[in-house]
């Protein structure tokens, strides 16, 4: 059946899984950059998601999604062989992959990690080289590590307690990088918005093309509400159509921060009800 | 026609309207002239037979009022409530030169809810019997608007299989995501599309036309036509200052969180609305109202409509004017907006208007808004809503090679046949005109319908 999860992984348990859903019309289209829009019950809300896998042989694309909210807590009781509700994809403009002589720096934060990691793969399967810079608090919280190896020419960590790699932020691994001498043909940075304004900033400064990936608040996804607007160069432009990718060196990070909390009193009721009823409240 | 008390029907979604009853409808339908050359049709833009059906409601015979507004009007039940009658049919009523003009949208809406067909085909087409479906002749539609809603009912009707595409998860296009329930309730919509699917429409939802699927593709997989009926639907915001605050939202994004997210039904439903106290919506279209008597619904204390003409000057049906009106909902005229203002968290605090006057006509011929200079006003608000108007979604031009579309990027095609420039496809409904009406983009399915069966039943 259309939408049903073929492989679930508990990547950091209770807070971080992947899912490999079987939805080939998705997965034929499916490029580097694009995400789908999913919900997962009938009174349920849309939320947007990365697709951080393709295959197109198999019809499957793979999301990985941090539990946050009541619609990812909910996807999160979803089982191998269940179906997700709606699935719509791929959507946003994918990823302007073309062949470098320099460098590419990838770099991943948290969740941000595995829809990276998509990216990742499609310079590399354009035979760019490759450098994969990740981080998490943690190592229990570092994902796709073994993934990017693949993909990727080297890989550096980060975790902020030094507990793998080096101890410290992906940016300073990122200036390392820059500042080594390696010509670098651009950058592209996933995960938490103060890391891609960190990793933009660092950009700006060794005067590299910083591309990033911006998560806002999204309805439909194509283009018909504005929810999804952000701030690039002074222009308002929609993350859902225009992007979600834009230049790094060109967003409004803090106005995209304070955009991020518009729902946040809502968001947390419905997850703290869900919490304690652990049902959707459609009962199936 | 009865309705619900104004200060009961702002706590909640249901129909204001109730509708006729019965003996109603009949008194009402005896009001009309039956005239010989009878202007209403002229100024219908489907060209009902107006006096043929309501001389059938007259005369005891609903099942053939039915059947002859089926017979040009593929969407009765929302016509009747959403249509402006007031600028069309009931504009040319000869009784509205001295008295009311006969209330033929009411009469509409009365015989299309009253009649219970015996199945999807008369349900329809209002006539008992449909064809047979035709093997391996499928036509695709992309967008479940009105404009394909009508095309898939009107090609399921004469035996000809039709597939569905749409982005959203529920078919209707605006009638579901924009027009609010308090105006037009979904189970009217819902009741078509059960219809359509009983005579063999599928609905694939969440595909996307351009992204999922594009059109050249549907023609290669064996369609034998394409209908694109995808809307406007891009929002146009104000461009001035502070208007990415925490607070200002599209029409389009309020109302599809309310209308197809249910989120006047939160936390039952999962999809949030912004808590607006005190609310500016800026527009005077039914898009701006419908926002604003939503807004009042979810609780706001003040509603202000901001608009840079005058009450006379808006577009919005007369009857929502009337409403909003009786609501509560204040008219704001002769101001335009010129900034926002928000806090330190990027939430809007206020808006600061200017104050204009009406100059001479303009093209339209509606009075030109003029600044008065140094004049300005600032009102307290922590929402605000956008709607003054959609442009052309560029998804499908720009991933159909060869598609044409006018210099506003809306789709061109040839007015008698429906057909666009590429062979085969067609388009229809607002992503040909402009944000238009229901009834005109129910009314372009039509002639593509009528297209596509003449060539593919020939
Ligand atoms: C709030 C509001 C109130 C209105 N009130 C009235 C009224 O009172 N009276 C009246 O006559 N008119 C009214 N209108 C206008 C009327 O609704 C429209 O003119 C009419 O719905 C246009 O029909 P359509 O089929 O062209 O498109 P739409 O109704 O816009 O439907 C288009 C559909 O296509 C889908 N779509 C878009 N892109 C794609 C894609 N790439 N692939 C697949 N699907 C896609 C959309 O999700 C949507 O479901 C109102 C409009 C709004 C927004
Ligand atoms: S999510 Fe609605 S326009 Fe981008």
């Amino acid at each position: 059946m259309a939408n049903t999860i073929l492989r679930k992984r508990r990547l950091i348990p209770g807070q971080t899984s992947e899912l490999v859903i079987d939805a080939p019309h998705v997965a034929a289209k499916a490029r580097p950059g694009n995400f789908v829009i999913l919900r997962v019950c009938p009174t349920g809300e849309r939320i947007p998601l990365t697709i951080a896998d393709a295959d197109a042989d198999a019809g499957t694309i793979t999301l990985v999604y941090l539990v946050l909210g009541k619609t990812t807590a909910h996807l999160d009781t979803l089982e191998e062989g269940e179906a997700i509700l709606d699935l719509c994809g791929p959507l946003g403009q994918p990823t302007h992959i073309r062949p470098h002589d320099g460098l590419v720096l990838c770099v991943g934060g948290g969740t941000g990690i595995a829809a990276m990691h998509h990216i990742a793969k499609g310079h590399h399967q354009a035979g760019n080289r490759v450098t994969g810079i990740i981080g998490a608090r943690t190592r229990g919280l570092l994902l796709f590590e073994a993934e990017l190896a693949a993909v990727c020419d080297t890989v550096l960590v980060a975790t902020d307690d030094g507990s793998h790699g080096r101890k410290g932020l992906v940016t300073h691994l990122l200036e390392e990088c820059l500042g080594d001498g390696s010509p670098v043909a651009e950058i592209v940075a996933v995960g938490p918005v103060p890391m891609m304004a960190a990793v933009s900033e660092v950009a700006g400064r060794f005067g590299v093309p910083c591309l990033v990936s911006l998560n806002s608040i999204m309805l439909d996804g194509i283009g018909m509400c504005g929810a999804c607007r952000v701030s690039v160069g002074g222009e308002t432009r929609f993350a859902c159509v225009d992007g979600p990718e834009f230049d790094g060196g060109l967003v409004d990070f803090k106005e995209l921060a304070q955009r991020l909390t518009a729902f946040r009193p809502m968001e947390q009721q419905s997850y703290a009800e869900f919490q304690q009823h652990h049902v959707c409240r459609c009962a199936n | 026609m009865p309705e619900q008390p104004p200060k009961e029907r702002v706590s909640n979604f249901r129909e204001v309207a109730l509708g006729y009853a019965p003996d109603m409808a009949l008194a009402e339908a005896a009001r009309c002239l039956r005239c010989k050359k009878p202007a209403c049709v002229a100024g219908c833009p489907v060209g009902i037979d107006i006096p043929g059906f309501i001389a059938a409601l007259a005369d005891g015979d609903p099942r053939r009022a039915y059947a002859v507004i089926r017979q040009t009007n593929s969407l009765p039940a929302v016509c009747g409530r959403v249509c402006p009658q007031e600028t069309q049919c009931e504009q040319a009523c000869v009784l509205g030169k001295k008295h009311e003009p006969v209330a033929i949208g009411r009469l509409e809406r009365y015989v299309a809810d009253a009649f219970l067909a015996d199945d999807a085909c008369e349900e329809l087409t209002g006539a008992p019997a449909c064809p047979a479906g035709l093997e391996d002749v499928r036509v695709a539609c992309i967008g479940a608007g009105p404009a394909s809603l009508t095309v898939a009912g009107t090609l399921a009707a004469r035996g000809i299989g039709v597939d569905v595409y749409e982005a959203l998860h529920e078919p209707g296009g605006v009638l579901v995501y924009g027009i609010p329930e308090f105006r037009l309730p979904k189970a009217v919509v819902g009741r078509e599309v059960a219809a359509m699917r009983g005579l063999g429409v599928r609905f694939f939802t969440n595909w996307v036309g351009g992204r999922t699927v594009t059109v050249p593709e549907l023609l290669a997989k064996g369609y034998r036509a394409v209908f694109i009926g995808v809307g406007a639907g891009l929002p146009t915001f104000l461009n001035i200052p502070g208007e990415n605050l925490i607070g200002v939202f599209s029409a389009n994004e309020y109302l599809t969180r309310v209308n197809l997210g249910r989120a006047y039904a939160f936390p039952d439903w999962d999809t949030p609305v912004y808590p607006g106290k005190r609310v500016v919506v800026f527009g005077a279209g039914n898009v701006a109202l419908d926002a604003a008597r939503t807004a009042a619904r979810l609780g706001a204390q003040r509603v202000a409509i901001v608009y840079r003409r005058t009450e006379n000057e808006m577009p919005a049906r007369r009857e929502e004017i009337h409403h909003a009106k009786e609501e509560g909902i204040e008219l704001f005229c002769l101001h335009a907006p010129l900034s926002f203002t928000g806090d330190a968290n990027g939430r809007l605090v206020s808006v600061l208007l200017q104050k204009m006057r009406l100059g001479e006509p303009d093209d339209s011929g509606r009075c030109r808004p003029l600044a008065c200079e140094g004049e300005y006003c600032e009102l307290a608000t922590d929402m605000a809503v956008v709607a003054v108007g959609t442009r052309a979604n560029p998804l499908l031009p720009r991933t159909t090679p060869g598609l044409a579309t006018n210099r506003w990027g809306y789709i061109g095609v040839d007015e008698e046949t429906g057909e666009t420039n590429i062979p085969n496809v067609f388009a229809g409904g607002d992503i040909v005109t402009g944000a238009a009406t229901v009834i005109s983009a129910m009314g372009a399915g039509r002639r593509a319908a009528a297209t596509i069966a003449g060539r593919l039943l020939a």
